[in-house]
């Protein structure tokens, strides 16, 4: 059945079946591959994009569900300003390492600024722990969204 | 794993530097369309059995290529995982070839057949914490060798004497009079140069790159969505598939009804394998819908009834029988016979997932006349070689593109799944990209082997060890992996981190009991033989330490006269951790000590265990000597990095086995630690001008016998086996 969606700021026609998830549309389908498939069970964040600025699982996300709402996703997040910290205060702090799950980090932190300019230790436990890395990169995380936050200038060296 | 062989390599390169500048290390001539190219032979493992094979001649697997505008690419055969390789290996030339870490552009080599003919070479690989220890010396070599010849170009152009000249930011400068000429326009001249018979490497005071915090250049595409992992492969035409493989190891497919799956939209095929069924679409969504709609017999096979607990109840009986001996020293028999003390310990590990964040994929396309393979992989020539091995096709048909890895940990040094998605390839027309569902990563990984250890010590009047017997048993890796290597029955890597722990132990035996469980695959995990060694030495030595009354900290130190960088080690965590100093009821310090990968580490874990008995780890106090620490910034981030991965499997992990089949799935039962659940981590590092030690693993293993120490602190409860099992710590 064909459906149009609209994924950061552009509409598309898709012609699938309405229970497919988005994360294939836009992988598979459309070719968008910086959102990432990393447990199809809402259980790891790798494959968060915005929905209407809200932070979402793509994975379990059906596309009949989506509608008319406006997805963002990790290729045009730069263009918010909040993801354009996020991105900065990320290679500012040498947070990644494999980089794998960094799209949807990126994509879950930049929610999280975007709603809350000024998050706490417990806010960023909040709003991150869906997100999971294996390389443990956490602690830069941390440091790189509280950098985003306070838009303090980094270093020259980064660390 | 295979590193005392590179360590004995490096120390023998250190001592003889200039050798490395026959004509077996380094070639130098123009490059194809102008330019000085120089050719280099690094080590791979297994170099020394490599180099008198092959005395003589020179297979090249780096390149430096200095182009007619300056530009200096240099080609290596590892690959970057996220370890920071594609920027310590530029900042070592750089540092050499004086230019700016800018000027330098790491590529990865693809394959060369001609390095794989030799099964002892053949060996491309990125893993066991390698890549900076053995290719330390031989790129500063390489790129003091391109600035020697360089210099000399221009000295020669000039008229004038080298020594008058100097190299800096990627131009010659005559001093006296302030001439100056670029890499670029000296390359070509510099090509026809004859190579220097020796050439002088900084002193590592002088280095301006290494050891300063420089910035990853792989970085920049990966916080955008541009960075290319195996699993973003785009080929024009591609299909999609995902795929069922028989959940019990070594059964069959028996049948299978595809006409639901085939009536999905956009399924176009079914492939069916002897053990394994594969649903091909057009995106993956579709593929695992119709995958979810066959309806599959399995002949379940001989494993069909297995469990954990028959694994572990054979290990427990072979294991009642003495090993093959992987060290003996002194009269271990006797001194424990004479020892005031006797303790005896059964240790046990379970078997691990690695969870790679990208699942397991690979896209193929295989044609009669050749195969093209997409993937990333650890070990680029053998997916060359699985692949020509499963179509048939010559090795030199198969073109396989290496792309980043979204995690290696050891699970892409293993072609299974190439091999698997070559054989669902060959019966799709055109290419195809086989994605692995998380579940199915999950229970047909290829495992940390289960291990089941008999300890056994003798402790003198004053509590200290007069005789210590370390019984292992488990799976080899080696022997399947790398078969040269398993010799008289023990491999090395089963052993690592066991046989020479830092401590003076007078009397000593280390034996080994090979046993291969059936129906279960393994393969190496982050930090490998020392993964499982050293939760055992170091708990153990904790409870010597508890049962001789002593502080673990001060009975560690008693027993490291001959080993002065493991003492810094201990000390400085112990100090920056404030070891000693009070805690409140319930909670409790622990402390670990290694040396593996060629570096010196010291954990100490400040644990907290509530009423329920679920433990809350506040603190790593890591410090470490790695020797020279080439880029600081990526030793702080492998350390927490490894400690993270480390902590996740001791607090969380294993792999369990019900009617032969994998019990856990996805991550809500093979966890992940989440940032809301992360300690405070620290990491001092000791300044060092020794050779540097390997920074990728060591965390990893020196944390969990820091956290079971840190709760037999706590609660008096001695944790021997892994993961943590909070039902023993209720109070």
């Amino acid at each position: 059945m064909p459906f149009t969606i609209k994924v950061n700021n552009v509409q598309y026609d898709v012609d699938v079946d309405g229970d497919i998830p988005l994360l294939w549309v836009l992988r598979d389908v459309l070719g968008m591959t910086g959102t990432k498939f990393g447990c199809g069970m809402a259980l790891c964040g790798a494959c968060t994009v915005h929905m209407n600025g809200t932070p979402i699982r793509s994975c379990i996300t059906p596309i009949q569900s989506v509608g008319d709402a406006s997805v963002t996703t990790i290729e045009a997040i730069g263009e918010t300003p909040a993801g354009q910290k996020i991105q900065k205060a990320w290679l500012d702090l040498e947070v990644i390492q494999c980089g794998y799950c960094q799209s949807g980090q990126i994509m879950s932190a930049s929610a999280l600024l975007a709603s809350n300019p000024n998050p706490s230790d417990s806010d960023i436990d909040a709003a991150m722990s869906g997100n999971i890395c294996r390389c443990g990169t956490y602690v830069r995380i941390r440091e790189a969204i509280k950098q985003a936050a306070q838009g303090s200038p980094a270093s020259p060296q980064g660390i | 794993m295979l590193l005392q062989r590179i360590e004995r390599e490096s120390a023998e390169t250190t001592k003889s530097g200039a050798n490395l500048s026959r004509r077996n290390f380094l070639r130098v001539g123009a490059a194809a369309g102008g330019g000085l190219l120089l050719s280099f032979a690094l080590p791979s493992l297994f170099t020394r059995t490599s180099a008198s094979a092959a005395e003589g001649s020179f297979v090249p697997n780096g390149f430096i290529r200095i182009d007619q505008d300056g530009r200096i690419s240099l080609t290596v055969p590892q690959v970057e995982m996220g370890q920071g390789t594609f920027t310590s290996f530029p900042m070592l030339l750089a540092e050499e070839l004086e230019v700016e870490l800018s000027q330098v552009e790491a590529e990865q080599a693809p394959p060369s057949e001609a390095l794989y003919r030799n099964q002892l070479v053949g060996f491309q690989v990125t893993g066991g914490s390698t890549s900076i220890r053995a290719f330390y010396q031989p790129l500063r070599q390489a790129g003091a060798t391109a600035r020697t010849m360089l210099i000399a170009a221009a000295a020669g152009t000039w008229n004038v004497d080298p020594a008058s000249c100097r190299a800096e930011k990627g131009s010659v400068i005559h001093t006296p009079t302030g001439r100056k000429l670029g890499y670029g326009a000296l390359a070509n001249k510099a090509a026809t140069l004859p190579v220097p018979k020796d050439v002088t490497l900084k002193d590592p005071k002088d280095f301006k790159l290494v050891g300063t915090p420089a910035k990853r250049l792989d970085t920049p595409a990966k916080v955008n969505g541009k960075a290319v992992y195996g699993i973003d492969a785009k080929v024009p035409g591609m299909k999609f598939a995902t795929l069922a493989a028989c959940p019990v190891f070594g059964g069959k497919l028996k049948s299978v009804n595809d006409s639901k799956a085939l009536a999905v939209k956009a399924v176009f095929q079914v492939v069916k394998l002897d053990d394994a069924v594969a649903v091909i679409a057009a995106h993956m969504g579709a593929a695992k819908k119709g995958l979810a709609a066959l309806e599959i017999e399995w002949d379940e096979g001989p494993n069909a009834k297995l469990t954990t607990a028959d694994i572990v109840a054979d290990m427990a009986e072979v294991s009642k029988v003495e090993g093959v001996i992987a060290l003996n020293r002194g009269d271990v028999a006797k001194a424990l016979a004479g020892a005031s003390q006797k303790l005896d310990a059964i240790y046990e590990l379970p078997f691990l997932a690695h969870t790679t964040m990208e699942p397991i994929n690979c896209t193929v396309d295989v044609r009669k006349d050749g195969c093209d393979v997409w993937v990333g992989t650890q070990v680029i020539g053998r997916a060359q070689a699985v692949a020509a091995q499963v179509t048939g096709l010559p090795p030199e048909k198969v073109v396989v593109h290496n792309h980043m890895l979204g995690g290696g940990f050891g699970r892409r040094l293993e072609v299974d799944f190439i091999a698997r998605a070559v054989q669902i390839a060959k019966e799709v027309d055109g290419p195809v990209k086989i994605v692995w569902s998380r579940e199915e990563d999950i229970q047909h990984d290829m495992y940390r082997p289960y291990f089941y250890d008999r300890l056994q010590a003798g402790l003198d009047a004053d509590g200290m060890p007069v005789g210590w017997n370390h019984r292992i048993c488990g799976s080899s890796i080696i022997a399947r992996w790398a078969p040269p290597a398993f010799k008289d029955g023990f491999d090395f890597d089963t052993v690592d981190g066991a046989v020479e722990p830092p401590y003076s132990l007078p009397n000593m035996r280390v034996e080994y009991v090979r046993h291969e469980p059936p129906g279960i695959p393994t393969a190496f995990w982050r930090s490998v033989g020392p993964s499982h060694n050293i939760f055992v030495v170091e708990s153990f030595i904790d409870e010597l330490a508890a049962a001789a009354k002593k502080d673990p900290v001060e009975y560690r130190r008693a027993l490291l006269g001959k080993s002065p960088r493991a003492l810094a080690v201990l000390n400085l965590a112990a100090e920056k951790a404030g070891w000693g100093q009070v805690l409140p009821k319930g909670s409790g310090r622990g402390v670990s000590l290694q040396n593996v990968f060629g570096t010196y580490m010291a954990q100490v874990a400040e644990v907290d265990v509530a009423k329920d008995g679920s433990a809350k780890v506040k603190r790593i106090t890591c410090a470490l000597d790695c020797g020279i620490a080439i880029n600081p910034n990526t030793i702080e981030a492998q350390v927490q990095s490894a400690i993270v991965y480390g902590l996740s499997a001791a607090l969380y992990d294993q792999i369990t086995l019900k009617d032969g089949r994998v019990e856990q799935s996805n991550f809500h039962d093979y966890r992940a630690l989440r940032i809301n659940e992360m300690p405070v981590i620290e990491v001092h590092v000791v300044q060092s001008s020794e050779a540097p030690g390997g920074m990728g693993e060591p965390g990893t293993c020196a944390l969990p016998p820091a956290v079971t120490n840190a709760i037999f602190a706590a609660t008096g409860v001695r944790l021997r086996k892994l993961p943590i099992d909070t039902s023993k710590l209720k109070t």
